[in-house]
Formats: C-alpha cells, sequence, structure tokens
C-alpha cells in the first residue's frame, strides 16, 4: 500500500496535442480516487501512465515515495483491471488468478493458499478449473479482480471496469468493489465517465476536462460546491439547469421569477450584468405540495410543463424556456462538451412522485432559492462558491475515510 | 434453408468433390495396376497388385525413392521449423512495434513471394556449385526458406494482430517482461495462427519441384518430386507410370496426416471469450 503524488504531469502526443495537461495530484495511502470526465479527457492516459504503459513526457510520479517515471510497469508493483478484463484464456481462472504469483516464482502451496484466499473472497470457487470463455461477464469481471488483488500491489487501478456490464450487475459491482477496497483499505484509482460510479465509489473525485484538473473534491463538495460551469453540469443526473438571469441589486431575474440572494451571494456577484443560474433539479418543488414553514425561503412561479416523466419513486417535469443567444451558444458548447446532445433549452425539475402536475398545462412551482448557484457565463466560474462549507464537506468525507478503514483493519484483526 | 436448396447445395458439393477428387483417386487406381495394365482404358484396376509399391520401397527403384523420401522429410521440416521461428519474431515486431521500415519489410516480403523461382534457379545452381551447397541439405533449405518466409510472415502477423494488445500489458502489470510476456501470452494464443502457418510452409517446401531437380544430382539431398521425375521402368521400353503413381500416392500421405492430426487446432478459435462478450 502506497500513497501516489503526481507533479506536473504532462503527456503530449507525437502531434504535440497534449492529452494531460500539467496534472498535479496527491492520493493518499487507502484512498478511494475517482477520475472522472468526458470522453477524451485524459483520465485513462492518466491511469495508463501511473501503470507505466504509457510514457510521461514530463512531470514527476511519486510512488509510496519513489520515483517511478523510468520503470517499467513490472517494476512499479500495482495491478490493474483492464475494461474489457484481459484475462488470459488459454489458462484456467486458477492459472489466471495465480498468474502473477507464478511470474514472482512463489511456491506452489503458498500459491494454492492464495488464490483460494481470492476466490474466497470474490465466491470463485466453482469456476476455478473453467476457462474465461465459458464465463458470464459478471464472472469474468470477479476473474480479472482476483488476479488484481492475489498479490501485495501497491495500489489497484481500475480503468472503467464496469463498463462492459449490464445496468443491474453493473450496481451489484459496484458495491462490491466499494465493499473490497474498504476490507484492504488499499490504495485505488478507478477511471470512469459514469458519473454515479464517481459519486458513490470516490472518497475524492477528480473531473478532468481536455487533459486538466478542475476540481478535486469529495463527490459532497462536487455536488455542493462545484467549482464552475463544467464540474457543476457533468456531476449530477439529471444534471443542473442553467438560467440566464439579470442582477439587479440582490434580485435575480430569471425566465421562472425573480430569485432573492443573500448578502453573501449577492456581493459575490455584484457589478455584473448577464449571470447564469445553476439550479438543481430537486430544489424545484410542485408549490401545492410545499410546507407552508418552507415556502417563504423560496420562489413561487408559473410555467408550462412540456412532458413528464413519473417513475414510481420520483417524477421529473420538463420545462422550456427562452435564453438570449449569447447563453443559448454557450449551454450547447458545454451540453456539447459533456458528451451530450440538448437541443433545446429546458429545466429539468424533480417534483413529488404524487404531484397531479399535468403535461401541457400551467403550473406553479417553487423553488428553493437557498441553494442555487451564481455562475459568470464568459468564464464559467462559479461566482457564489462557498470554498470553506466545500473543505469542510471534504474534510468529514477523509474522517469517515479513516473512520471506515479502522473498523475493517479492527474487523480483520478479530476474525484473525 | 428449404429442403429444395438442401438438395442443390448437396448436389452442388457433391459435383465439387468429385471433380477435385477425381485425380487422385485415378492415381490411386493407376498405382495399383500391373504395368500390362496401365492403358487398358479402365477406370478400376481389374487385379490389383502392390507390385509398383514393392518396386519402389524394396524393389529396383527403392535406391531412387527411399533417400528422396528421407530427404523430402528433413529438409522440408528443418526449413518449416527455421521459417516458423523466424516468421513468429518478424511478424511480433511488424503486428506490435512502431519502426521505420515497416511497411519496406512487408512489401519485401511480398516482393519475393512473386519473383519467378525459375529465373533464379540459374544463378543460384551457380553460386552454389562454387561454394560447396550444391546438392547438400542447406543448399535446398536456404532457397526453401524464401519461399516459406514471406508467406509466414504475412499469415503470421494477420494473427498477431488479432491478439488484444491488453493482454500483453496486463501481463506486464503482472509483472512480466517483454520476453516472458510474449512466451507465456503470446505464444499460446498465437499457436492456432502458428499451427497453420506451420502446415502451409511445410506443404510449400514440399510441393517444390524446381529446385530440387536443379540444386540436386544425387541422392545425397534429392527430394521426392525430383526423384519422381527421374524414374525409370524395370526395362528401358517400360512405361514408369505405375511407380511414378505409388510413389505420388505415398508423398500424399504425410500431407493428408498433417491436416488431419492440425485440424482442431487450425479451427479452434482459442481467442474465444478474451475479451468482452
Amino acid at each position: 500500500m502506497a500513497s501516489i503524488e503526481m507533479k506536473n504531469i504532462v503527456k503530449k502526443y507525437g502531434d504535440g496535442f497534449p492529452a494531460v495537461n500539467d496534472v498535479s495530484l496527491d492520493i493518499d495511502e487507502g484512498e478511494f480516487m475517482i477520475l472522472v470526465g468526458p470522453s477524451g479527457c485524459g483520465k485513462s492516459t492518466l491511469l495508463r501512465m501511473i501503470v507505466g504503459l504509457e510514457d510521461i513526457t514530463s512531470g514527476d510520479m511519486v510512488i509510496g515515495g519513489t520515483r517511478v517515471n523510468d520503470k517499467a510497469p513490472r517494476e512499479r508493483n500495482l495491478s490493474m483491471v483492464f475494461q474489457n478484463y484481459a484475462l488470459y484464456p488459454h489458462l484456467s481462472v486458477f492459472e489466471n488468478i495465480a498468474f502473477p504469483l507464478r511470474l514472482a516464482k512463489v511456491e506452489d502451496a503458498e500459491v494454492q493458499r492464495r488464490v483460494n484466499e481470492a476466490a474466497d473472497v470474490l465466491e470463485l470457487h466453482e469456476h476455478l478449473e473453467r476457462k474465461p470463455a465459458n464465463l458470464s461477464g459478471g464472472q469474468r469481471q470477479r476473474v480479472a479482480m482476483g488476479r488484481a488483488i492475489v498479490r501485495q500491489a501497491e495500489a489497484f487501478l481500475f480503468d472503467e471496469p464496469l463498463s462492459n456490464l449490464d445496468a443491474k450487475l453493473r450496481g451489484q459491482m459496484r458495491t462490491e468493489i466499494s465493499r473490497l477496497q474498504r476490507r484492504l483499505g488499499i490504495t485505488t484509482v478507478y477511471v470512469t465517465h459514469d458519473q454515479t460510479e464517481a459519486m458513490t465509489l470516490g472518497d475524492r473525485v477528480c473531473v478532468l476536462r481536455k487533459g486538466k484538473i478542475q476540481q478535486v473534491a469529495s463527490p459532497r463538495e462536487l455536488y455542493e460546491q462545484p467549482v464552475n460551469l463544467f464540474v457543476a453540469g457533468f456531476i449530477g443526473s439529471p444534471p443542473m439547469n442553467f438560467l440566464p438571469a439579470q442582477l439587479e441589486g440582490s434580485r435575480l431575474t430569471t425566465p421562472f421569477g425573480d430569485i432573492e440572494l443573500d448578502e453573501r451571494r449577492a456581493a459575490a456577484v455584484a457589478g455584473r450584468d448577464l449571470l447564469l443560474v445553476g439550479i438543481r433539479p430537486e430544489y424545484f418543488e410542485d408549490a401545492s405540495l410545499v410546507d407552508e414553514a418552507k415556502r417563504p425561503l423560496g420562489s413561487v412561479f408559473t410555467a408550462r410543463v412540456d412532458v413528464t416523466e413519473w417513475l414510481g419513486d420520483s417524477q421529473f417535469a420538463y420545462i422550456p424556456y427562452e435564453a438570449p443567444d449569447e447563453i443559448r451558444t454557450q449551454l450547447r458548447e458545454l451540453s456539447k462538451e459533456l458528451d451530450s446532445e440538448e437541443l433545446r433549452t429546458q429545466a429539468i425539475v424533480s417534483i413529488d412522485a404524487t404531484s397531479r402536475i399535468r403535461e401541457g398545462r400551467d403550473a406553479e412551482f417553487w423553488l428553493d432559492s437557498r441553494k442555487v448557484h451564481v455562475f459568470d457565463p464568459t468564464t464559467g466560474d462559479n461566482l457564489t462558491r462557498d470554498a470553506e462549507a466545500g473543505a469542510e464537506l471534504t474534510r468529514l468525507a477523509a474522517e469517515d475515510r479513516v473512520d471506515q478503514v479502522q473498523s475493517a483493519e479492527g474487523e480483520g484483526i478479530s476474525a484473525a | 434453408m428449404t429442403s429444395k436448396e438442401k438438395t442443390w447445395w448437396g448436389v452442388a458439393g457433391v459435383a465439387i468433390v468429385i471433380y477435385a477428387l477425381f485425380p487422385i483417386a485415378w492415381i490411386v487406381s493407376l498405382s495399383f495396376k500391373a504395368p500390362s495394365a496401365l492403358n487398358n482404358g479402365n477406370f478400376l484396376p481389374g487385379a490389383p497388385t502392390w507390385e509398383n509399391y514393392s518396386l519402389i520401397l524394396t524393389g529396383g527403384a527403392s535406391d531412387l525413392f527411399l533417400p528422396a523420401l528421407r530427404n523430402s522429410f528433413g529438409i522440408c521440416l528443418i526449413a518449416t521449423a527455421i521459417s516458423c521461428l523466424l516468421a513468429m519474431f518478424a511478424a511480433y515486431a511488424i503486428a506490435r512495434l512502431d519502426f521505420p521500415g515497416k511497411k519496406f519489410i512487408l512489401g519485401t516480403a511480398l516482393a519475393v513471394a512473386i519473383f519467378p523461382v525459375i529465373s533464379i534457379v540459374t544463378p543460384l545452381f551457380n553460386l552454389w556449385r562454387n561454394i560447396g551447397l550444391y546438392d547438400t541439405w542447406p543448399g535446398l533449405i536456404i532457397p526453401y526458406l524464401s519461399l516459406t518466409l514471406p508467406i509466414s510472415i504475412w499469415t503470421m502477423s494477420a494473427f498477431f494482430r488479432e491478439i488484444p494488445w491488453e493482454m500483453e500489458q496486463a501481463a506486464q502489470v503482472d509483472g512480466a517482461t517483454t520476453w516472458q510476456a510474449f512466451r507465456k501470452v503470446i505464444v499460446p494464443l498465437a499457436a492456432p495462427g502458428v499451427f497453420t502457418t506451420a502446415i502451409i510452409a511445410f506443404f510449400i517446401a514440399w510441393n517444390d519441384f524446381v529446385y530440387g531437380i536443379s540444386l540436386t544430382s544425387t541422392e545425397a539431398a534429392r527430394p521426392v518430386p525430383a526423384a519422381l521425375g527421374l524414374f525409370s521402368g524395370a526395362s528401358q521400353f517400360e512405361d514408369p507410370t505405375g511407380a511414378i503413381s505409388a510413389a505420388a500416392v505415398i508423398v500424399t500421405i504425410p500431407v493428408i496426416v498433417l491436416v488431419l492430426l492440425f485440424q482442431r487446432r487450425i479451427v479452434a478459435g482459442l481467442t474465444n471469450g478474451a475479451v468482452k462478450g
């Protein structure tokens, strides 16, 4: 187990294009770090540079206190799970898992013991003699993880390990990976483009965009205190709504009525003209279902609902709105960068599943104005980000992690 | 497929099989005929006889045929082994590594393969006589390599390209050196490709006639196809067709055995299930 430090890592390809541009990131011992971003953001390249499959153009890669830039993958003692598993088809499951041990010339009895241990953890016992070709996707995934945990590696690296599984299995394997990581307490770097995986698995999440780090923080901080439009739009599903707004004093005029800002936020945005307000879908509610006590904390507006989606436990309504051309192109570019295709300017709002709001009619909505963020439309910066509150969220997450690791160790000792 | 279509496919299949196998059946039939019956116009030998086989295996023609058979086996196996080994490394480099002159090597290999054998055999004859390779095993193995290597490199690099890169990277992360990754992961995965290539290379060498007849003069190195051309009948006036047919049947057998032996290895889709499924 080791920490991983990256200092000003740059990766340039032959044509001079920087796939990874000046990335500095410290990953603590035992931490679960997620690298996330849309396709082409350099997250996989970064992971492959950690493991040594990709040369580093400049910068320092330090693993467990040693600079490893010039070391071959086999000298770094890391284990990796590939996107397509990369199992050896000519070897049985047992030999697949034993492969790293065989290469290290471990004694046969020891190999038996450790492979069986890994098979216990991953419930692979009845498959040990089979060939990978005869296994299901989830089983192959587990074999690949077995091969990773069978030796005492410094860190685990995962390269989009769940993207080849169907949705149901993906959910199961996600919790499985989380449990395994906590139990083994091993430093983990996990690449994904799926923001659900990023939010549920990571102690901290590193959001990348075009080879540059946007924000490194706990999932909660990313969600509540995003640093810019990109992070705000990337984290959360359905995504955050961005509405054009005009500033008048401490009051924002939006297509969905006026929003009153508190003192701190009003000061932060003062002196600007055109702004973007970011409101998460769940900050909206069907006005008729809001408590009288809560009502004054937000504003109420009327809008025509385009489409509603009832999902049983929740309900979404789509509300189109008009935006100035300038904002419209800005939003279109953002959504293109986020790998989605937003053709119309519309807000997605989450309303109670019991709400009787129906399509094609005007309805009254309530909007919680306490948690809205205000962005600069040209730079994309979050003007109302509360850095202290964000840091506090990440500090709490770090404390939780230490607690969890300690209790897992305690269990390990009592079990032994 | 409807039953009518099935019938047509069956009929067409049988027609093709008959068309392809008829000459072979004819040779087999000829090899069992007595010299007097060769020209009787019947397809089936009226009175089958082992005379021709005993002639080439134990009789008068055996000093010509048996050493030739030994030469053919030895030379072809050695040429196949060398060309497979060299082609394996070359193909791996071509499929995996980026180096200047890659296209040039592939192009040259192709150019060598299309070069007519007959045009280089005369200079080779002179050269071999001068440097003492004439009528020796290496004297045939070297030209056979020029025939087998290009095709081996081409087929094997196609096989190597099919093997996912991740296999090797996974092995390296698991602690393998480049050589270990090659030997423990790539070679076993490429085994069907290597077998296929080996069989093709062996056939090419086995079937060669021009080099065999031109670069040898005695039983020291003369391969079977060349020896067949030198058969004569029991007397000057007797036709050696029966003996030649018998010899032809015998040299066909190893080829058939090879194909039957490795048929399953060739078709085994070993990489199946390597990646996602």
